[in-house]
């Protein structure tokens, strides 16, 4: 029998030991899609390393609860944007950009992490009235139209509450009119009712020809005019328009002064922000007073292949193979033959990436944020040799491998928040060539393609290959232009059979974990 | 720039600058409108980012020119003398700031005035578009009285002009001294002025209108002037407690805390929790040491990985004398030019910086925050709040196991040291006399603080 000091301290290492692998697996960065719950009491930490031997560290998934004294959010979590959830709703007569900006500022805030999603109020309307006849619906004496548009709003504003609370949604964007103070007023309540927060979206603009340019761009191909010739279409939607104008009464500087809001005048030339409350919508801003609509393309392909890439060896800093000095050339015609006006040309800081550019024989910028994913103490090696020395690393990398970050390297999540400036800078730019590596790649495409974390590490993104991305309507069209220069394939795809492997591991390990807990619990009481 | 880098070579065709040409920031507001706290703010940002910046302040070319400071007098709009030696101060600084930017490389100038008329942010136009310069105007519109008693209480009473005078008889001539601006003064206007790139502020960041931004710096200089705010806070910054590598004279790497480090790590949840903040934010970085420093204090806290060291690459780990016998050039060359240095696969001080932007961005958006952080890091953030040069940024004192309170106070910052009393290893290394790459092992290793 042990006596009772004994017992104590047995009781606090055994505790110890348990936190202890939380905190190695929070600081090793590892989260993981089954999250396993910890909760644990704080003690303080005595012989570490002792108790480090005995249980290897990291080799378990655990996603820690917050409790009032012990807290580890895992390692990959970036500081948290917003507490509460956060209503973005858009205000605006039709063909004013709204959709446009609800789609894109969804993308964008997914891209960085932030769970978004659009709700728009015409795809409501469009499934509780089967077929559109004309604008007569919109007129504000239609009756029995006004009844069918509020109670299409009232369903998007309870699937928007279900989003949050259901579906851990943090950002919900309500892609409407909204041009009334009443209708305003009604989602304002509503949010204040479940404790939101909003923020609204004013796009202002009076150029017809603008106007015109976003009826023809996606109004005439919407499902509404599915049957109507362009121009009918087009007399149509502007006669709707006529219909919310009269109505229509924009955000106040006094009166709504205590609102949260940006008001955006004709794409952009101006701005006016009232009362930000934090940082997401800080971020919103931003964003949103750097993008344009000017047309343009942005160029993105890799290096010419390396050295390393011949001998199958991932990162590193190694120069062109004959082969990639070829592309290079290739490229640098390919280039002239776009006939690309004012092109900007960005690099990394990598040798590969430069001696690329160096071909084209014009100005260069270079980003250290547009460097490869850093593979830690995997740098040089073959995946053969990876898994050799690692074999754990690896089936974890290839379980999670948007979250997994490599032993003092980075992950493809540390990767995103790295690239953001180059997102937001190249969202200010117009014609530009990206020179990058696979990853960033898969990275940068993924922002355009909205591509979700699961399908990002895997795009494909060979060698000596041109993707040309151009914004058209709500989306970005993609073109790739093979140089018809030979390379290696560099692209792993995911593996079928690891999954299961893993799963034993960690569960095998995770049953360790629980029976402590269960054990030291029933000590502690 | 963010982003911007430059190869190790400084090939002038392979820098790339932030803008093409020059831009002229000038603010336009009534007295006590927070203009020279935004210009020096402003100022003091850019040029921890790397744009050279520098502010030109009227009022200082004024007090040159005319010795001694009368009485609100001197500012009224028919006093024929006074505006013309008003005027003539502007054009001085015009001057400097066409020389500032032309033949001093820099790349940003301020032009701190009331500016309050359009005829004279006419003559600031042309004098821009003759020298190729753009033109950003940020406006600070204030109609609080409360706000506005408080900038005269904080800035204006210690001002050169008032130290003849007690506080009642410097507030009212002050008043009369706006009063004087008011009835001339033509804000910022959205139709007539469209043609021109412009924030207004109004109500000390409540709201903003900005109009037509022309480019990256332009954007950046809005993005960080809707961040700031004027609501009294604290920063407290420190590093980790004292760890095993720290005393074994190894830098970089991830190790824990020693037992000494731990002690560091009660005391400052002790000293912490007598502060009595409330709403205190935690940050860390997403190494070992500082996340068990933060854990000692048993509040949330929130990760950074930006928070990390400074990566040493191939040098991780080593002790300066093992640095000095396998790597003795960049040794030597580290010590030359110790902020631009980076290490061979790891970082420089200057890459440092540009991963801690949006640490301070965040930082300014928020109000109460204790940063435990390392050394590199601690400095770099230390040299933005302190607005040190990117020379003394490297050497500057951060001892493990003591606190800086920061407090902003008039245009500044108040820095409060609080040592926590708790022994630790000595890290900070000062620049050896001899930094020739061909210098003895001796003369390299002068300043290697003393470890195990």
């Amino acid at each position: 029998m042990v006596s009772d000091a004994t017992g104590l301290r047995l009781k606090l290492a055994r505790l110890q030991v348990v936190q202890l692998i939380c905190l190695e697996a929070a600081v090793n960065g590892y989260s993981t899609q089954n999250p396993s719950f910890c909760v644990i009491p704080t003690t303080t930490f005595h012989n570490y390393h002792y108790w480090h031997i005995l249980f290897s560290y990291s080799l378990i998934n655990v996603h820690t609860v917050r409790s009032a004294a012990f807290t580890v959010r895992t390692a990959a979590s970036r500081p948290q944007f917003t507490n509460s959830p956060t209503m973005i709703v858009m205000v605006g007569l039709p063909a004013r950009g709204k959709t446009y900006i609800s789609k894109k500022l969804t993308r964008y805030l997914n891209w960085i992490g932030v769970p978004t999603q659009v709700f728009n109020l015409g795809q409501y309307r469009r499934e509780a009235v089967k077929s559109y006849k004309n604008y007569e619906f919109f007129r504000p004496d239609n009756e029995e139209a006004m009844n069918i548009r509020r109670a299409c709003a009232l369903n998007a504003l309870k699937d928007i509450a279900n989003y949050f609370a259901k579906e851990q949604g943090q950002v919900a964007v309500f892609d409407a009119t909204n041009t009334t103070r009443e209708r305003r007023g009604v989602i304002i309540s509503f949010a204040k009712e479940k404790g939101y927060k909003v923020f609204f979206i004013e796009s202002i603009c009076d150029d017809p020809e603008i106007i015109e340019a976003n009826i023809m761009e996606v109004k005439v191909s919407s499902p509404d005019y599915e049957n109507c010739d362009k121009e009918e279409a087009l007399e149509d939607f502007l006669k709707r328009i006529e219909c919310y104008k009269t109505t229509y009464v924009s955000l106040d500087d006094e009166s709504d002064r205590h609102l949260s809001y940006i008001k955006i005048f004709n794409v952009g030339s101006r701005y006016l922000v009232n009362r930000v409350q934090d940082h997401i919508q800080s971020r919103i801003v931003y964003y949103l007073m750097n993008i344009h609509v000017t047309p343009r393309s942005i160029y993105l392909s890799r290096h010419g292949e390396s050295e390393l890439n011949l001998l199958g060896r991932i990162g590193g800093d190694s120069g062109l193979s004959s082969q990639g000095k070829k592309y290079a050339s290739t490229l640098s015609e390919f280039i002239r033959d776009q006939a690309i006006k004012d092109l900007k040309v960005w690099t990394s800081h990598m040798k590969r990436t430069i001696q690329t550019a160096e071909a084209l024989g014009v100005a260069y910028e270079q980003w250290k944020a547009l460097n490869e994913i850093d593979a830690g103490v995997c740098e040089e090696m073959t995946y053969e040799e990876i898994q050799e020395n690692y074999p754990e690393e690896f089936a974890m990398r290839d379980q999670d491998k948007y979250r997994y970050r490599y032993p003092k390297g980075e992950s493809y999540e540390d990767l995103v928040h790295r690239l953001e400036p180059v997102i937001m800078e190249l969202e200010r730019q117009e014609n530009v060539l990206v020179i990058c590596h696979q990853a960033v790649m898969r990275c940068l495409l993924a922002y355009f393609l909205d591509k979700s974390a699961d399908e990002l590490p895997y795009l494909k993104c060979p060698l000596h290959t041109v993707l040309r991305l151009t914004p058209v309507a709500y989306g970005c069209k993609i073109e790739p232009f093979y140089l018809n220069i030979k390379a290696v394939n560099t692209h792993r795809e995911k593996p079928v059979v690891s999954q299961r492997t893993f799963n034993s591991i960690a569960d095998h390990q995770f049953q360790q974990l629980i029976s402590m807990v269960y054990l030291f619990s029933r000590m502690w009481m | 720039m963010r982003g911007a880098g430059r190869s190790n070579s400084t090939d002038p065709d392979r820098t790339v600058c932030m803008t093409n040409c020059p831009t002229l920031i000038v603010t336009v507001g009534l007295p006590a409108r927070g203009k020279t706290y935004i210009s020096k703010k402003l100022t003091r940002y850019l040029n921890w980012i790397g744009v050279p910046t520098k502010e030109f302040n009227v009022g200082q070319y004024r007090r040159e020119c005319v010795k001694i400071y009368k009485s609100f007098e001197f500012f009224r709009p028919d006093n024929e003398e006074g505006l013309k030696i008003r005027k003539q101060c502007a054009s001085a600084a015009l001057n400097d700031v066409r020389q500032y930017l032309t033949e001093e490389g820099g790349q940003v100038a301020v032009f701190d005035a009331t500016n309050t008329t359009r005829e004279r942010r006419e003559t600031i136009n042309r004098f821009a578009e003759q020298n190729g310069f753009k033109v950003f105007f940020v406006e600070s519109v204030c109609e609080d009285p409360d706000v506005i008693a408080e900038n005269i209480v904080q800035v204006k009473l210690g001002s050169p002009d008032y130290t003849h005078c007690n506080t009642e008889q410097a507030v009212e001539d002050f008043m009369k001294r706006i009063k004087c601006y008011e009835n001339s003064y033509q804000p910022l206007d959205e139709v007539l002025d469209r043609e021109l790139s412009f924030i207004k502020i109004i109500d000390v960041g409540r709201r903003y209108l900005v109009n037509q931004v022309q480019d990256h710096i332009q954007s950046r200089i809005v993005y960080y002037l809707m961040n700031i705010h004027i609501t009294p806070r604290s920063i407290y910054l420190c590093r980790h407690g004292e760890s095993e590598l720290n005393v074994r004279g190894r830098i970089g790497g991830d190790s824990g805390l020693t037992a000494r480090g731990k002690e560091f790590a009660r005391c400052l949840g002790q000293f912490m929790h007598k502060q009595g903040i409330s709403d205190l934010k935690v940050w860390t970085s997403q190494m070992k040491r500082t996340i068990q420093t933060a854990e000692a204090l048993g509040v949330p806290y929130e990760q950074w990985k930006a928070l990390n060291e400074i990566d040493a690459g191939v040098c991780e780990e080593l002790m300066y004398e093992e640095i000095q016998q396998r790597y003795p050039l960049e040794f030597a060359l580290r010590d030359q030019d110790k902020y631009r240095y980076r290490y061979p696969k790891g970082e420089s001080y200057e890459d440092l910086v540009q991963r801690l932007e949006p640490v301070i961005m965040e930082l300014e958006r928020q109000e109460n925050v204790l940063v435990i952080c390392h050394q590199a890091v601690m400095r770099c953030l230390l040299a933005y709040f302190l607005d040190k040069t990117a020379e003394e940024l490297p050497y500057l004192k951060c001892p493990l196991h003591s606190v800086l309170k920061l407090t902003p106070v008039a245009y500044g910052c108040k820095v409060e040291r609080i040592s926590l009393k708790v022994e630790a290893v000595n890290t900070h290394r000062e620049r050896p006399e001899n930094v020739n790459v061909h210098r003895t092992a001796e003369d390299a290793l002068q300043t290697v603080p003393a470890h195990l």
